[in-house]
């Protein structure tokens, strides 16, 4: 169509216009990115949390804050026995195995914790291991022996013996050297634990893993269940995008062609929505979905379609309807319905594409308002049980105290893509309006 | 006009839009068209003349299918449009073709021209866009929009007074009616391109051998492009005649008043007071008793005029008129 193209070229003089249109791109290519690269039923699973993380720090911070002020905090490093130099040495009725598990350290401060994994193959028996940790200055702190069955973690962090030994906690207090206890300091060089387990079955294979979990993590850091938010941050995209247009579209829609048809008929048909819009008008729309999602259920979908039934007859309607009413009675109707034009198509193809024009910039900067209103919903405690989305992840800053505990990349995160998204639309909404909407135009 | 059977055919119509108060209460009715007969027979071309308000765009309308008379039917080809539905009634609608006053308004602002001469073709069922096209590219030269591939990609409001008229009457024969309605088609345009479209009108009707009611409220152009006339006042048609014999020998008072608000172009005749009749035309919701005419009337006659409706006298062959002045019985 000729007019849309002109209004789209003419956009290109709007900075404002290009600026929004490509906020917008960005976060269309982050959603598609997303939902092509972690599937939906992957992206649900993972944020339920669990094994998936568990090599992933406690409430880390993005990596990129750190480097950026200059700062030298460790990242989670595993050290696996696949790499070690094993060494076995066979028994009657089994067989005792050594694995030095050596990695380098030269970071500032000190990881958040220490984990052991081990896995134990090829026999029921339980097997017993002895840990030693090795410090760069040839200290060997003995960490004790325990029994391991098939897969075990071994918290080193949590060895409350270790932690009175040490005087510190142990991920700590195994990298603090001989510095002042007070305030202690990371000692930099080559680290070792060694493994000597005794299997008590000759065809027994074991497996460690060391986790040093370290300060950082990834672009956006982690969250109390070692969660990357990343996931949240991306997942939240396509979400919120499709939550913000779907509604934007189905109420637009829906409120346009009621109104087109209540002028169409008039009468009673036109009273009757009219009415319904009047009543719908003093419903209060939060407070009915708190209550839908406090007594129903909380899910992104129905809350969707709730938002979109009572956005259905919203005041949309008179507005519409009084940009409708004179252009019910435009020649061009009189001259369609005089070579037969049915009610439907006049309604839909000689009424509504009149006033399209005007309601696109409405219509996108609509969008946001919608978007917002789902993270409100999710800051509430009423977001989708299972999706990840911006929101739920101000929800669980709010509820872990992410600001009190310093945790800001926890809330800045998401609280910057929800204003992205606004500004985007904004911007592009503001200028679409100066293009297509006669009254704002300058020349 | 011909013996054979009327192509059209107007019984006792009436239109009368209602008056509510609160919605519902009824408080009178505006009589726009308030009982009119005529006849037009196939290929005729006639004139429906009066000033603003007497109802010829209502009468235009009920035409169409428009408005659903309040009294009375339009005959059309033997059918009564008043029975006809659905199917039948889409397909009146493509037999009777409509060309509007106001040429800008009558095209959808939004759709370029070939979109929407498509429309009427899709709506009665034309699927095929190379037949829609060839249709549509006949028509348009018929009409002497010749550059047809500059004309349609273009929009209304990219086309000048004349072309967009034009575009009108092409939208209004696609459908290949049989008579075609225009309502005050020119009174909107330049002066330079009225003549042109009155022209193109009347050729079409005639190479098309159309039925063609013209609405006008300008008795001068009337005389080379109607056949007959039909003089409204008040929702009554109150003079009709063939084009020559209404406007030499005009019957009804009325018709001279018309004929004498005539501008004339003679600059000797420039400062002759002309007999102009006083007044408004009557209110169409309560219309005066009597002949409708008589308040204004310069030869009302006092007890007839005001008390009794004239009917039709028919003073020489064809020529009608509702005047107590031509009741042969008066003597």
């Amino acid at each position: 169509m000729n007019r849309w193209m002109q209004g789209l070229r003419e956009l290109k003089g709007y900075p404002s216009a290009v600026g929004g249109l490509g906020i917008i791109l960005f976060l269309v290519a982050l959603s598609v990115y997303t939902v092509i690269t972690i599937p939906y039923s992957e992206a649900l699973d993972r944020w339920r949390g669990g094994e998936h993380w568990q090599m992933h720090p406690v409430n880390a911070g993005p990596v990129w804050a750190d480097r950026l002020l200059g700062g030298n905090l460790p990242q989670t490093r595993v050290v696996e026995s696949e790499n070690a130099e094993v060494r076995e040495a066979p028994f009657e009725g089994g067989k005792q195995v050594r694995i030095p598990l050596t990695f380098e350290y030269d970071n500032e401060g000190f990881p958040s914790e220490l984990n052991l994994f081990l896995n134990q193959k090829g026999t029921q028996q339980e097997a017993f291991v002895r840990l030693t940790w090795h410090t760069p200055s040839g200290e060997a702190i003995p960490l004790g022996g325990q029994r391991v069955s098939e897969e075990s973690r071994i918290s080193i962090s949590q060895n409350r013996a270790l932690e009175g030994r040490l005087g510190m906690v142990p991920h700590v207090g195994l990298f603090a050297g001989d510095s002042d206890p007070a305030d202690p300091e990371a000692e930099r060089g080559e680290y070792r634990l060694t493994i000597d387990a005794m299997l008590f079955d000759p065809t027994a294979e074991l497996e460690a893993d060391l986790a040093v979990y370290g300060r950082v993590h990834g672009l956006a850091g982690t969250d109390y269940q070692r969660r990357d938010l990343m996931l949240a941050l991306m997942w939240g995209t396509p979400v919120a995008l499709a939550f913000g247009l779907l509604a934007a579209v189905g109420t637009t829609i829906t409120t346009l062609v009621i109104a087109a048809t209540g002028v169409w008929f008039r009468g009673w048909v036109d009273a009757l929505i009219q009415r319904l819009t009047e009543v719908n008008m003093i419903l209060p729309m939060l407070p009915i979905l708190v209550m839908v999602g406090t007594l129903y259920s909380t899910s992104i979908w129905l809350m969707l379609g709730v938002v979109i039934a009572l956005g259905i007859f919203s005041a949309g309607i008179k507005t519409y309807r009084a940009m409708l009413l004179p252009i019910r009675e435009a020649p061009y109707i009189e001259a369609a319905r005089a070579y037969g034009a049915g009610n439907a198509r006049i309604i839909l193809r000689y009424m509504i594409p009149r006033i399209l024009p005007v309601l696109i910039p409405t219509f996108v900067t609509l969008i946001p308002t919608f978007v917002f209103l789902e993270a409100s919903l999710a800051v509430l405690g009423l977001g989708d049980p299972q999706l990840p989305t911006w929101g739920k992840v101000l929800n669980d800053a709010q509820e872990q105290s992410a600001l009190y505990n310093g945790f800001y990349y926890w809330v800045v995160a998401p609280a910057v893509l929800l204003m992205l998204t606004g500004l985007g639309f904004a911007m592009f909404g503001f200028a679409l309006d100066r293009v297509f909407n006669p009254r704002l135009r300058t020349q | 006009m011909t013996a054979e059977e009327p192509l059209l055919q107007a019984t006792n119509l009436h239109t009368w839009f209602e008056l509510r108060q609160w919605g519902f209460l009824r408080v009178g009715s505006v009589r726009a068209v308030d009982g009119v007969n005529f006849e037009l027979g196939r290929g005729e071309s006639v004139a429906f003349v009066g000033e603003s308000g007497c109802g010829k765009s209502s009468l235009a309308r009920t035409l169409l299918g428009l408005h659903k008379p309040t009294h009375g039917d339009v005959i059309f080809e033997g059918e009564h449009l008043s029975e006809l539905k659905g199917e039948a009634r889409r397909q009146y609608l493509a037999r009777v073709g409509y060309v509007q006053q106001d040429p800008f308004g009558a095209l959808p602002p939004f759709m370029d021209v070939r979109r929407l001469l498509s429309e009427p073709l899709i709506i009665h069922g034309v699927t095929d866009r190379d037949e829609r096209e060839r249709r549509i590219r006949k028509v348009l030269e018929e009409v002497r929009l010749t550059q047809v591939d500059e004309i349609l990609p273009k929009f209304p409001h990219m086309l000048s007074g004349g072309q967009q008229q034009r575009v009108v009457i092409a939208r209004a024969l696609l459908l290949e009616p049989a008579m075609l309605i225009a309502d005050e088609p020119v009174s909107m345009l330049d002066a330079s391109v009225r003549v042109e479209i009155l022209n193109l009108l009347r050729r079409i009707q005639q190479e098309r051998e159309l039925t063609l009611a013209f609405i006008t409220h300008d008795l001068s152009t009337v005389r080379h492009y109607a056949d007959r006339i039909f003089v409204m006042y008040a929702g009554r048609v109150v003079e009709q005649a063939p084009v020559e014999r209404l406007l030499d020998n005009p019957q009804h008072p009325y018709t001279c008043a018309l004929l004498a608000a005539i501008a004339d172009v003679d600059a000797d005749n420039a400062l002759e007071e002309r007999a102009v009749p006083d007044g408004e035309p009557p209110s169409l919701l309560h219309p005066p008793e009597g002949c409708r005419f008589h308040p204004r009337c310069p030869q009302a006659m006092a007890g007839l005029c005001d008390r009794q409706d004239p009917p039709l006298f028919e003073p020489e062959a064809g020529h009608y008129s509702a005047c107590w002045l031509q009741d042969p019985e008066r003597g």
